[in-house]
């Protein structure tokens, strides 16, 4: 019988995701005996011509993992697509964006212009920005085109089921695999990571009181952190309550508050702003000069509320002014 | 998919005026989710809900929406039409097109297409309607009355004599209340005890009410039907059950203290009843003035009563009792003198104010109904009375008027003249407002037989000035300047609600006005209804009234209260917002929020539960919820975004 044939890519990624599947450890080799791996760029050599003499549909399935910016990544992810019979989005980045996903804040024009002039470390006196095209002595050079957005891997292709997580942890990477292998999985859509939010596996959910009532944000770099009490319950952002659960309290045993890369419950369309609304409501003043001031305290709500989740939000796309 | 009918009304011209209901018929007819549509002139007329059932039944619908007007007027009787033809009342909503779009609107065509797109957004809403049954909740048929004052007394003795139990509480040893104080009553000038007493003797031999005096609410819990109230009964230092009201006591107690109940004109005892026909009649220790808590000897009154019936050592108890309904009747205070800096500030002896006045008039006050003035006892020849003293005058004071000055200022020049026939009183006044059964005729009998001089204007100072206060005012009618050397000087002082009201609104969960009285449901509809439901209002507590207004506003409450234990359940609405067990995760969020405590944290099922019938639909928990686990019934997440998809795609 021939093992069921399966695919690893990435796109716009750290690598870290990468290293999850590394951190496998002895399961890799399970994992490498039960199936034949056709594509996983970072470990092993293959051409793109490789995977389009398959038959279509003939991969089990694909991992495909970071955020989808450019026209090459558009291309290997609906080739992917084309030749397999599962899509697992892998990671924060392919579920929601990730954290390129807060490029979309930007225009094309505002981020090449950072990168490429304005950074100090950038010494670019002949304004030479990427192009899809450039002339050289020698001939055409090609590059892919990026796209005026960050895109979270379904808003490209379809995906069938979701690994959360930046990045996913390798647990939740082998349940995944195994049930891919077994056959057992959910309904098609599903995260597989449990439905409840953090704060139901929480080490320190005891010391949350029943009424929280928040009187001002605190900036974890500017304080010490308490190692056994509810950070919000201390004022500190900790999106627990709007983000999934599986990842293994990581950051919190690591006492440091969620950031939210497991994204959303199934019932949430957009995580950030069902955050702010939930912690918006327990800041305890009903002075209209303290709630502003109270506002004015979050210096970065985008990064701090849509950290992982703003490409896939409901929120207003911004596109390149010229 | 669920078949959504559409039903769009014309109203006359109320709605097709601006909007093209034909138009809207046409261009909706393809939408996604709507199986039937179609218009008519009134949807609410007999005919109009006849072919809305017939469509129903002919077109299968599972659900409807009718385009007509505010769902605050018709969204009733659309679902009760429903109802009839065996359709959920939840399965039908209104799309306002009237109220939100065509009165508001005058582009015929930019109305139209309002309408179509606030149609879309109710079908969307529509077609994820699930069908829901009312809550039923089973009521507890006893009532508690908060205050022991006239609407106190009326509202527990028409409960009662209802059949249902009744617990009064009252925070004085005695009900009574302020109508206790009284001397005379207008317009008819009946005693005021004469009338009250009996009333006060039904309450204590009633079988139904359970009187608790020297008492106050400490607590409470629950919701209509079901409250918890905790009532702490203050320590007495007499054993009632034991003391037969002898008043043996009272008459050897050495320490002589001023009679709260006289106004501090007389005196009572630190063993004391605060009047003679105090009910129930038995006295209590007032321990900031025995001599035996001062000092730690005395205890003449234990060693004299023949019951053994006085306890130094008793404590406040509190009583724990289930209730369906409170009634609060916690009455008024008059504002103090002492607020009053160009009328002496409660300094000159001789300023007194409307409710001292009414016990220097009473038979049974401290001159025994003689008036006589506080300084030195003498009849007043002269008196001067100031209506409207705090009232109508918001820039230092109250902008409300108090109501009942206007009348009972008249009742004291007239008694004060029935008293003192060689005496001439003078009313100070900015408008008599003599609006009620008889009270205009009882003003003009002031003027014309008791000869009672009414002076329009304001008095800007009273001062002393030997024995005489000396009154600058002006009467305005003839531009004049007046100054009365006065010997006595009656201050129709405003109505203040009774001192711990904030502290009971809060604890009952029910607002209070700009004011500092209780808030009615609705000024004109419901006005003996508090906004939480079973809590209801009688009395001064409310607004300042007079006593007809406010036994009927207290027999009012007792039909509420009977209406409400008429029926073995109570229907609470299903629209509420519940806990989806497979996505909370207990974090609370949404326990803080709830303004009616019905959401509570189970630790140990790490889940939020929902008290249903506290919950009142308000949608805070559903907003602050991060984990979507918080939907309201029938106001989804998932319908509010299909809702607000329709209305903005074109």
């Amino acid at each position: 019988m021939t093992k069921p044939k399966v695919a690893f890519y990435w796109c716009a990624s750290c690598g870290g995701c990468e290293e999850a599947v590394v951190d496998l450890a002895e399961d890799i080799l399970k994992v490498v005996d039960a199936v034949d791996i056709v594509l996983w760029p970072v470990a092993m050599d293959f051409k793109k011509s490789d995977i389009e003499a398959l038959a279509d549909g003939s991969i089990a399935v694909s991992f495909i993992n970071g955020a989808v910016r450019t026209s090459e990544q558009a291309e290997w992810v609906g080739l992917l697509r084309r030749k397999s019979g599962l899509v697992v989005a892998f990671g924060a980045c392919a579920h929601l964006g990730g954290i390129p996903g807060l490029a979309n804040l930007s225009s094309l024009r505002q981020l090449f212009e950072t990168v490429y002039r304005n950074v100090p470390s950038v010494n670019n006196p002949d304004n030479l920005f990427p192009k899809t095209v450039s002339r050289v002595p020698e001939g055409e050079l090609e590059l892919p085109e990026m796209h005026s957005e960050v895109r979270a891997l379904d808003q490209v292709i379809e995906v069938d089921y979701y690994l959360p997580g930046c990045a996913p942890p390798p647990a939740l990477i082998m349940d995944a695999i195994t049930a891919i292998l077994s056959g057992n999985l959910p309904a098609k859509g599903s995260v597989l990571a449990p439905d409840k939010s953090l704060c139901d596996s929480c080490p320190r959910k005891d010391s949350k009181p029943d009424k929280l009532k928040i009187t001002a944000i605190k900036r974890i770099s500017l304080m010490s952190i308490p190692e056994d009490k509810c950070f919000l319950a201390e004022g500190i952002v900790c999106l627990g309550p709007a983000t999934r659960s599986g990842c293994g309290e990581r950051c919190i045993s690591a006492n440091m508050p969620c950031r939210g890369c497991f994204g959303p419950t199934r019932a949430v369309h957009d995580q950030g702003a069902k955050f702010l609304s939930g912690l918006s409501s327990q800041f305890d003043s009903e002075d209209e000069r303290e709630i502003e001031a109270f506002a004015e305290s979050v210096i970065d709500p985008a990064g701090l509320f849509y950290m992982f989740s703003l490409a896939s939000s409901l929120g207003v796309k911004f596109h390149d002014p010229l | 998919m669920k078949r959504v009918g559409v039903f769009v009304c014309h109203c006359g011209i109320n709605i097709a005026s601006t909007v093209d209901v034909s138009r809207v018929v046409e261009d909706l007819h393809d939408y996604p989710g709507i199986a039937y549509i179609q218009d008519y002139k009134y949807m609410c007329s007999d005919p109009g809900q006849n072919l809305l059932k017939e469509a129903i039944k002919s077109e299968k619908l599972d659900a409807v929406v009718i385009a007509a007007c505010s769902p605050t007027l018709h969204e009733n009787t659309f679902r009760l039409a429903v109802q009839t033809v065996g359709m959920n009342p939840y399965n039908c909503e209104i799309a306002n097109i009237r109220e939100q779009c065509s009165w508001v609107h005058k582009d015929r065509t930019v109305a139209t297409e309002k309408a179509k797109r606030i149609i879309r957004a109710v079908v969307e809403k529509a077609l994820l309607d699930e069908s829901l049954e009312p809550i039923k909740v089973p009521v507890v048929r006893k009532a508690v009355v908060l205050g022991g004052g006239i609407a106190g007394i009326q509202a527990a003795l028409n409960i009662a004599n209802s059949d249902y139990e009744v617990i009064l509480v009252e925070k004085q040893s005695s009900i009574g209340g302020r109508m206790a104080q009284l001397s005379e009553t207008f317009p008819t000038l009946d005693c005021s005890q004469c009338i009250l007493t009996p009333k006060m003797v039904d309450v204590a031999q009633h079988p139904k009410i359970r009187l608790l005096t020297y008492a106050e609410l400490a607590d409470v819990s629950g919701f209509v039907g079901n409250f918890k109230v905790k009532i702490r009964q203050k320590a007495r230092y007499v054993d009632w059950d034991k003391c037969t009201g002898c008043g043996l006591c009272i008459e050897k107690c050495p320490q002589k203290v001023a009679s709260e109940f006289d106004q501090g004109l007389g005196k009572r005892k630190a063993i004391f009843t605060p009047f003679a026909q105090a009910v129930p009649n038995k006295p209590v220790i007032d321990c900031d003035n025995c001599t035996y808590f001062k000092t730690g000897k005395c205890r003449v009154c234990e060693k004299l009563c023949p019951f053994e019936a006085i306890n130094f050592v008793e404590t406040d108890t509190y009583i724990e009792e289930e209730v369906g309904a409170i009634v609060v009747a916690t009455g008024y205070d008059v504002y103090p003198v002492l607020n009053m800096g160009e009328y002496g500030s409660g300094k000159i002896p001789d300023v007194v104010d409307g409710l001292t006045f009414e016990r220097l008039l009473s038979s049974s006050g401290p001159t025994g109904g003689e008036v006589r003035r506080p300084s030195d006892g003498k009849i007043p020849k002269e008196i001067v009375f100031i209506k409207c003293v705090g009232s109508r005058d918001p820039e230092h004071h109250f902008p409300y008027c108090s109501k009942i000055c206007c009348m009972y200022t008249t009742k004291h020049a007239m008694l004060y003249k029935h008293r003192v026939p060689d005496g001439q009183p003078y009313i100070f006044y900015m408008d008599v407002r003599a609006g009620g059964k008889g009270y205009e005729e009882f003003y003009q009998r002031a003027q014309d037989e008791d000869k009672v001089l009414f002076l329009r204007g304001k008095v800007s100072k009273l001062y002393q000035d030997d024995d005489k206060v000396v009154v600058c005012g002006i009467d305005t009618l003839s531009g004049s300047n007046v100054e009365i050397r006065a010997d006595l000087v009656v201050l129709a002082m405003a109505i203040r609600p009774s001192k711990g009201i904030e502290e009971l609104a809060k604890l009952l969960k029910i607002s209070i006005d700009q004011n500092g009285f209780l808030t009615e449901a609705h000024p004109k509809l419901r006005p003996v209804e508090s906004l939480s439901a079973g809590i209801y209002l009688a009395g001064c507590a409310q607004a300042p009234k007079d006593i007809p207004d406010t036994v009927a506003q207290a027999t009012a409450t007792a039909a509420m209260v009977a209406n409400l234990f008429a029926k073995e359940y109570l229907l609470h609405d299903p629209i509420i917002t519940g806990v989806d067990e497979e996505l909370c995760s207990g974090c609370g969020l949404c326990v803080a929020v709830c303004p009616y405590d019905a959401r509570k944290t189970n630790r140990e099922k790490g889940l939020v539960e929902v008290n249903e019938v506290l919950c009142e639909a308000c949608g805070a928990c559903a907003a602050a919820c991060p984990s979507g686990a918080a939907q309201q019934r029938n106001f989804t997440d998932e319908q509010l975004n299909r809702m607000v998809r329709a209305i903005l795609t074109t």
